[in-house]
């Protein structure tokens, strides 16, 4: 049962080969037996999955089932559930039962999914690896010697070790796609305003963006379904129509015309991983698709551009947590100002701490030019480039990190290092485009994500052009070994 | 630009933020190189570029004034660490 996608899951369910309590039991006994090893989940909710699973079932037998009536995921941590632990990876939300539910909560609810647990995390998604979390680093389940990515590690080690058959995830500057990568599964951020960010926990505003993680694009097409639309209670939600996003996944890719960009397949590139990148293009220059050579001339700016905008975003986001309205606070204060130093000085990681400062003193009297207002400018010349290329090409595609998971620890001692793993991954939200990570082969027996980066919502596209490509290959149903 | 250890103290300090002593240099020597590696940026000629703050250039959405939410004071005041009579509790701040 474990082996089965959301959509083959779906239909199971409604030909009662078994039953939604059957399927949730099962979620929770592997996760029971073999998340010790890899540290996917920071909060197990047997007691709400079974209830809900009992009702999913009456619906189900009453005939009344929504798109994902059901079905078992996993959520990741930072979005806020009413009366459970939402920690965002952080000792700061140790404490923390959300008062309410996200809208993304909220609205899987409503489709009916089994929310089975809250997953582990870089704190406040701050990271890149899943080792900034408070309740220790997250195990790629492909060896468990490396990391799975980050921010969202537990959400993609947790769908890649077959735990449960989905998740969410969010993405601020690959958190979704490069996870999604180094565990082998698909993985998508849609266009920035496509899903609420309404209780999801605030990182950097103008490029979070709430996505989903499956194995395969078909499941992902159903998941995000769910969870997109507008929100009056997000300021930034776009209000437009949802499209059908199972409806488009058959659509031919005759003719579809793919960008290559020069400075995605340049030095840095790990040969293994271009090797696999290449492979996957040929088989969607076999389904019909032309291959254009582009170029993106700003991208070695992503990054820095990103380290200034994220932070400062992050410094101002952050300043709520000050040890009075909830969350963390330091025993005995002398007064005022040492309640909200030592509050945060304890409740905050080292990670968390070190983009706060950068982003204070971006934001800081005398820099802001310099700094914040130079790197929104770089943001519009990464953005101007997209758009150009979108006037020759359909979808953008490269790898999505420029090596396989890396050791723990590797990169823990160096942040520079560790914040060039999102290479590729940055320019799509300094942008606002929707972008994904489907599985596109091994090198060195490590799992390599082709990335696919769409014009403002493309999401159905990406999600045709993911599927097709998953229907004449078997990537994604690879399973770690110890896990099948 | 390279931060010192008194400009790390400057910074912790306008964002609240307690930093262990013994810690400084770390935090000086790994924010002064996140800086080093930012000031790629001013390599580049940005003259009369509109900063965008936006991806999709959204503007403020306005809405009728009416009341739309509940009073949930009780909810918000459960998860906070100290309260009383309604209020939130912090050390004394007049003497």
């Amino acid at each position: 049962m474990h082996r089965k996608g959301l959509t083959e899951l779906a239909a199971g369910l409604r030909a009662g080969e078994f039953s939604s309590v059957e399927l949730t039991r099962d979620c929770l006994d592997r996760i029971g037996r073999l998340d010790g090893g890899l540290n996917c989940f920071i909060t197990v909710t047997e007691a709400q999955a079974l209830e809900a699973a009992q009702a999913a079932d009456a619906r189900l037998k009453a005939g009344d089932a929504g798109p994902l009536t059901g079905l078992p995921f996993a959520h990741k941590d930072i979005f806020c559930t009413k009366g459970v632990k939402t920690s965002c990876g952080s000792r700061m939300l140790d404490n923390f039962p959300a008062p309410y539910d996200a809208t993304v909560t909220r609205r899987l609810q409503e489709a009916g999914a089994v929310m089975v647990g809250k997953t582990n995390m870089d704190e406040f998604a701050m990271g890149s690896s899943s080792e900034t979390s408070y309740y220790g680093p997250v195990k790629n389940p492909w060896d468990t010697a490396r990391v799975p990515g980050g921010s969202s590690g537990g959400s993609a080690a947790a769908v890649a070790a077959c735990l449960v058959p989905a998740s969410t995830g969010t993405d601020t500057g690959g958190s979704i796609r490069q996870p999604a990568a180094l565990c082998g599964i698909t993985g998508l951020k849609p266009t920035y305003g496509r899903v609420s960010r309404y209780g999801m926990i605030a990182f950097a505003s103008s490029l979070d963006q709430g996505g989903t993680f499956t194995h395969s694009a078909a499941d992902a097409a159903r998941l995000l379904g769910a969870m997109a639309g507008f929100d009056e209670r997000d300021s930034t939600s776009v209000d437009r129509p949802v499209d059908d996003y199972v409806a488009q996944l058959d659509e031919p890719l005759t003719g579809l015309k793919i960008g290559l960009p020069k400075e995605y397949f340049g030095a840095g590139l790990d040969a293994g991983v271009g090797a696999s990148v290449e492979a996957a293009l040929e088989e969607y220059r076999k389904l019909g698709a032309t291959l254009v050579d582009i170029s993106l001339p700003n991208t070695h700016l992503a990054v820095p551009a990103y380290y200034v905008v994220a932070p400062a975003e992050c410094s101002s986001n952050l300043s709520r947590f000050d040890g009075v309205r909830f969350g963390y606070r330091a025993q005995d204060p002398r007064d005022l100002a040492d309640l909200y130093t030592r509050s945060r000085g304890e409740g905050f990681g080292a990670e968390v701490k070190r983009r706060i400062l950068i982003g204070t003193y971006a934001l800081s009297a005398g820099y802001y030019d310099a700094y914040y207002l130079k790197a929104q400018q770089v943001r519009r010349l990464i953005r101007d480039d997209f758009l150009r290329a979108f006037e020759a090409v359909d979808v953008i595609m490269g790898p999505t990190t420029p090596s396989t998971a890396f050791r723990l620890g590797e990169k823990a001692g160096d942040p520079v290092s560790m914040y060039l793993s999102d290479i590729y991954t940055i320019a799509a939200n300094l942008a606002g485009l929707p972008a994904m990570s489907i599985p596109a082969g091994f090198a060195g027996g490590l799992p390599v994500g082709l990335h696919v980066i769409g014009n403002y919502f493309a999401e159905a596209r990406l999600l045709n052009i993911g599927h097709r490509f998953q229907q004449v290959t078997d990537w994604h149903v690879q399973v770690p070994a110890g896990y099948e | 630009m390279a931060l010192d250890a008194e400009a790390v103290e400057k910074i912790a300090h306008l964002a609240r933020l307690g930093i262990d002593a013994q810690h400084i240099p770390e935090y000086s020597r790994n924010l002064s190189d996140i800086l080093a590696f930012v000031e790629q940026l001013d390599a580049v000629d940005t003259t009369g570029v509109v900063p965008l703050a936006h991806p999709l250039e959204a503007t403020q959405r306005l809405r009728a004034d009416d009341i739309s939410e509940t009073d949930e004071r009780e909810t918000f005041l459960a998860v906070a660490p100290s309260t009383e009579a309604g209020l939130y509790l912090v050390p004394k701040v007049i003497e």
